[in-house]
Parts: structure tokens; sequence; C-alpha cells
């Protein structure tokens, strides 16, 4: 613990990185999720094969792309950004899609019915009532990318993945430790901000608060999938 | 008015949902669509607001082609009340009514006094406005639904079975609000039922469709009870629909025996006087502001002595009354049915006896109708 107050200006610098590390790509992902998964569901033959890519970002392994991404992009952040954006909208694309087909047939044909033009019906009625399912999604998506940036220390950008080789090169496994339960604390915060968004965003909600959080969750199938890599 | 100009629906694989369908419908008055399930009704309905495009014939509004006018411009102003209500759970009621209001460009806080205008006329409590839907019993989310669908006082309201998915009484209820909505308001609606009952309480004109996209008959619900165009209409109708027309007499119709109402002032010897007079076995008692009382009958009149009160016999009771100048002769023989005495007390807007009916009286009554009625002239082929 001692070290830890020792070095607390070098960890507050590098849970700085590894937050900036771990949101940038959720907030590049949530930009361009959204959109497509607008898209797939306007127009149903973009999803399989949209599905697909989705699947194969997925599946790609992290350190391979650093690798080939570092020819391009070189040591900057962009080289850990970039793949953890694609991870994420993995996880994004499709829960955006779920959440979208979860509101109901006769809301959507009633607000047709009732002459709201295609973007504002998306913008005021369908995504409203997708939040549920995409925060769901977030969450997952949020808390992967938290524990993923430490993978990019193999390229020298890691934020708090620096502690787990430095920790290991010196032998010192305290550092590891560490930067283990600040990451973890991390993912908690994050995921705890996330279900506090929701709950704001969807007063409609509250008083069936289980039944919603059950639903998302079983929409959120690539989600535990996610779950079990990080 | 909406005209069906020849209107055909074909979808890809060529089944035909509605076909060469002509169709008007006039300002101001209910055409409801009724048939089995698949008969084409609310696709036909759903033409009219262009969530489904015809594939042959046009749809006119009060003469402009509707394919001339965009969709969503066309829409708001035509109210949309479905089945399933189609509330948006994310909005809260006031909202949702003012919904239509809104995406016209009101101002927010003009289209929530317009919303709570209608909440008051749907008969909301005011209360409810911050509420949001799940929060309301179904047949209050169906209010809200009409309600959502006047929000912008439209000419046009459709309705697609509004009323199938609430328990009988509520569907009454709502049924009776809009009648009366119907007759402050005198919007030009059409609305979808399979039920044949709904079709021919609320509607002035009712459109029977066969199963294969074509209409049966279109006519007043009296007139489709009286001369159903063919086999199909009568079995669509149902078995006792000569019953069901006399719903479209007025009582007033009848010839009422006043001669064996007595008051509470009368003997014996005069009851069985007025009794042999009319003919009747049965007398009514009444107190003395005409209230009902109950039956004596002749043979226990007899009975006793001549100078005793009628006010001390033993009475049968008076059972189900009708009320002469609102009621139709339906609820007039409906009463008679339910009477032990075969005769039924009719009375006033404040209940006081006018006179009594009997099957007899009825037999006429319904006769000069069924006459009258055919005076009217034969359903147009």
């Amino acid at each position: 613990m001692s070290w830890a107050w020792d070095n607390r200006a070098l960890l507050a610098q590098d849970t700085g990185s590894h937050l900036y590390l771990a949101l940038m790509p959720i907030l590049f992902g949530i930009i361009v999720s959204i959109p497509v998964g607008v898209l797939c569901v306007r127009f149903r033959w973009t999803w399989p094969p949209i599905l697909s890519l989705t699947s194969v970002f997925y599946a790609m392994p992290s350190l391979a792309l650093y690798l080939v991404l570092i020819d391009y992009t070189g040591l900057t952040d962009w080289t850990v950004i970039i793949p953890l954006t694609l991870f994420s909208l993995s996880v994004l694309i499709p829960n955006v899609v779920a959440g979208l087909r979860s509101v109901p047939q006769p809301v959507r044909q009633a607000a047709t019915a009732m002459g709201f033009g295609t973007l504002r019906q998306v913008v005021q009625v369908e995504l409203p009532l997708a939040v549920p399912v995409i925060i769901a999604g977030l969450r997952v998506a949020t808390v992967s990318s938290i524990s993923l940036v430490s993978v990019g220390q193999l390229i020298g950008i890691g934020g708090l993945g620096y502690f787990f080789t430095d920790g290991e090169q010196r032998d010192f496994p305290t550092e590891i430790y560490v930067a283990l339960v600040l990451i973890v604390i991390l993912a908690f915060l994050a995921d705890g901000l996330l279900v506090l968004l929701r709950r704001w965003l969807t007063p409609w909600e509250r008083a069936r608060d289980t039944r919603a959080t059950r639903r998302a969750l079983s929409a959120t199938v690539r989600g535990s999938r996610a779950e079990g890599v990080s | 008015m909406i005209t069906f100009e020849s209107v055909t629906k074909r979808y890809p694989g060529g089944t035909v949902a509605v076909d060469a369908l002509d169709l008007e419908v006039p300002d101001g008055r209910t055409m409801v669509l009724v048939g089995p399930s698949g008969c084409g009704k609310t696709t036909s309905l759903r033409m009219i607001n262009r969530l489904i495009e015809p594939s042959e014939g046009r749809i006119l509004l009060d003469g402009r082609d509707i394919s001339q006018t965009e969709a969503s411009e066309l829409r708001r102003g035509i109210g949309y009340v479905i089945q399933q209500t189609g509330l948006f759970p994310h909005r809260t009621i006031v909202d949702n009514i003012a919904t239509v209001p809104l995406l016209k460009g009101w101002p927010k806080a003009k289209a929530r006094d317009r919303a709570r205008e209608l909440m008051d006329l749907v008969g909301l409590d005011p209360a409810m406005a911050r509420r949001y839907p799940y929060q309301l019993s179904g047949g209050q989310q169906q209010r809200v639904g009409v309600a959502r669908a006047l929000a912008a006082d439209p000419p046009v309201l459709l309705m697609d079975e509004p009323f199938s998915a609430v328990d009988p009484i509520v569907r009454a209820t709502l049924q009776d609000e809009l009648i009366r909505l119907q007759a402050e308001l005198r919007k030009t609606v059409v609305l979808v039922t399979h039920d044949v009952e709904e079709a021919i309480k609320v509607g002035d004109q009712v459109a029977v469709f066969y199963p294969n996209g074509k209409i049966a008959q279109i006519d007043t619900p009296q007139r489709l009870l009286g001369d159903p165009a063919d086999d199909y209409v009568e079995n669509f109708l149902g078995f006792d629909r000569g019953i069901r027309r006399l719903a479209f007499f007025p009582a007033d119709g009848l010839d009422l025996q006043a001669g064996i109402v007595l008051g509470d002032g009368t003997t014996v010897e005069q009851a069985r006087r007025a009794a042999k007079q009319a003919g009747e076995s049965w007398v009514l008692l009444t107190d003395a502001g005409r209230l009902p009382r109950g039956w004596a009958a002749l043979s226990d009149l007899e009975s006793r002595d001549g100078r005793e009160m009628l006010a001390q016999m033993p009475l049968a009771p008076y059972g189900h009354t009708f009320r002469v100048g609102k009621d139709s002769l339906r609820a007039a023989l409906d009463a008679t049915v339910l009477s032990r005495t075969g005769l039924a007390v009719g009375v006033d807007d404040q209940g006081r006896v006018v006179g009594v009916t009997s099957y007899e009286r009825l037999r006429a009554a319904i006769q000069a109708a069924e006459e009258a009625a055919d005076g009217q002239g034969a359903r147009p082929s």
C-alpha cells in the first residue's frame, strides 16, 4: 500500500490515460452503431452482412490488429483506440438492432399513422424505447473495453496495463495487484454510472425495472460472450 | 367525404385482400366495416391514411385523391385509433395526447392545454395527466387513444377494432361514449370490427364484407337487420336479428293501456270493474305520485270483499319498466317477456306510470313500425 501511495501521481496519470483509451472507443462505437443499427432495421437486407462483419471484428485477436495498425498509425493512441472501437461495435450494433426491434409493432404503426416523418419517428419514438437494450449492450462493451486496454501494453500503450508488465519484469506483484484492483474499480464505477444513466433516461420503466432488465439481458446474447473474453 | 373508387389491393403472390371496392362515407357519419378476419376490412381502413397503398383504383378525401397529398401531412389530418392502443410508453398521458398538435408545430404549452381539454372530453381524470400509459387500465388507455386521435381536431377518424381488447362491460361503456362524442363532434368515422353487435350499435351505416374482400351489403343497421341482401349477410347478422331490429323502433309508437293503472284510493270493487272493462286479468297499483307499486290479480280481487282497499291486497312485483319516450320496442318487448303477468309498465322520464303494454299491443306497434319502415323505400340495389 505504501508503494501505491508513493506512486500516486503515476497511478493517477495512468488511470486517466486508461479511461481515455477505454472510453474513446465506446464514444466512437455509439456514434457509429446508432446510425448503422437504424439502417439495419430500416433496410433489412443490410443486416445479415453487417452482422457477419461485426462477428469478424469480434473474432479478430486485438494484438494482431495492434501490430498491423502500427504501420499506419504508429505508436499512438489510435493504434489501441481503433481495434477497441471495432470490438465495441461487435457488441453495440447487435444491441441497437435488438433494441429497435423491441419497439412494439403497434407503437411503431401508431407513430407512422400519427404523421411522424421517418427520422422523427426514429429519434422521438424508436430510439428512446430502445434505450434499455442499448444501454445493456453499452455496459458490456464498456466493461470489456476497460479490461482490454491493458493488452495494449504489449505495444507500450496500455494505461494501467503498464504496471502488469512492469511488475512482472521487476518481480514485484504488489504493482500488479494494485493495477488490477484499480481496473476492476473503474469497471464497476463505469457500469454503475450506466445503470444510473438508464434510470434517468427511462423514467417510464421505473416501476417495472426488473422486467425491463430481464428483457434487456436476454437481448444481450453476444454480450455474455464478450464478458467471457475479458 | 371519403370515396373509394374501385379500389383493389393485391399482394405479391396474388392474394387479393380488397377487390374492386366502391364505398362512400358521408361527412359527419359513422361507417362501420364488419366481416370475418381476413376479409379486407382492416386493409381498406389502412388505405385511407396510406399505411397501405392500393394496387388499383383511388381513394378521394373531399374530392381530392389522397395519393397526391404527402403521406405524413395527410395522416396528421386523420385520427387513428387501434386495438392495442399503440400509446407511446415513454410519454406521459398528456404528451401522448399532444402528439399530433406538437407534430403540427403548436407551441408546447398550447398543445398540452389542448390535451387537457381532450382528457376532459373523453372522461379521464386530470390527475392522470402526468402518468405513463402502463399505469392506466385497458379502458383508460383506450380513452387516451381516442383523445390522442382527436387532439388536432381532424375531420376524419379511423378506428381499427378499437374496443376489442377490453372486457364486455368496459366495451359497452366505450361504445356509448363514442356515440355520445360523435353526436357532439360529428366526425367522419370509419370503424372496423368483427363484432356485428358493435357495428349495429355504433354505425350510421354498416358495410358487411364477404370473406374475399368484396362487400356484401352497405346499409343502415335497421335496414340491414330488416332486409339482409343474401343468406351470407343473414347468417352473419345472427339468429335473432328480428328482435334486435326492434331496437331501432321507439317505444312511443305503442298504444298503452291506462285503464288498469289505479291509484291507492281505489277499492277492490272499482279495481274489479276496471279489469273487466279492459278485458285484462291484472291491474297495476300506483302510489300517490303515480310510481308503480305492483300487480293485483283479478282472481284475487274476486275472492275479496269489494269494500276493501286495493292497497291492502297482496301484490306481485311490477318488474322491469321501459321509458316510453326514450326506449325502443325491443326494451318494451324485453320488459314484457320478463314480466310474470305478460304486461309491462311504461314510465316517463321521472319513473311515473304512463300505461301498460301487452303482447297484442306490441304486435300492433311492431307491425305499424315495419310498415312505416317499408314506406321509406326498398334497399337501393
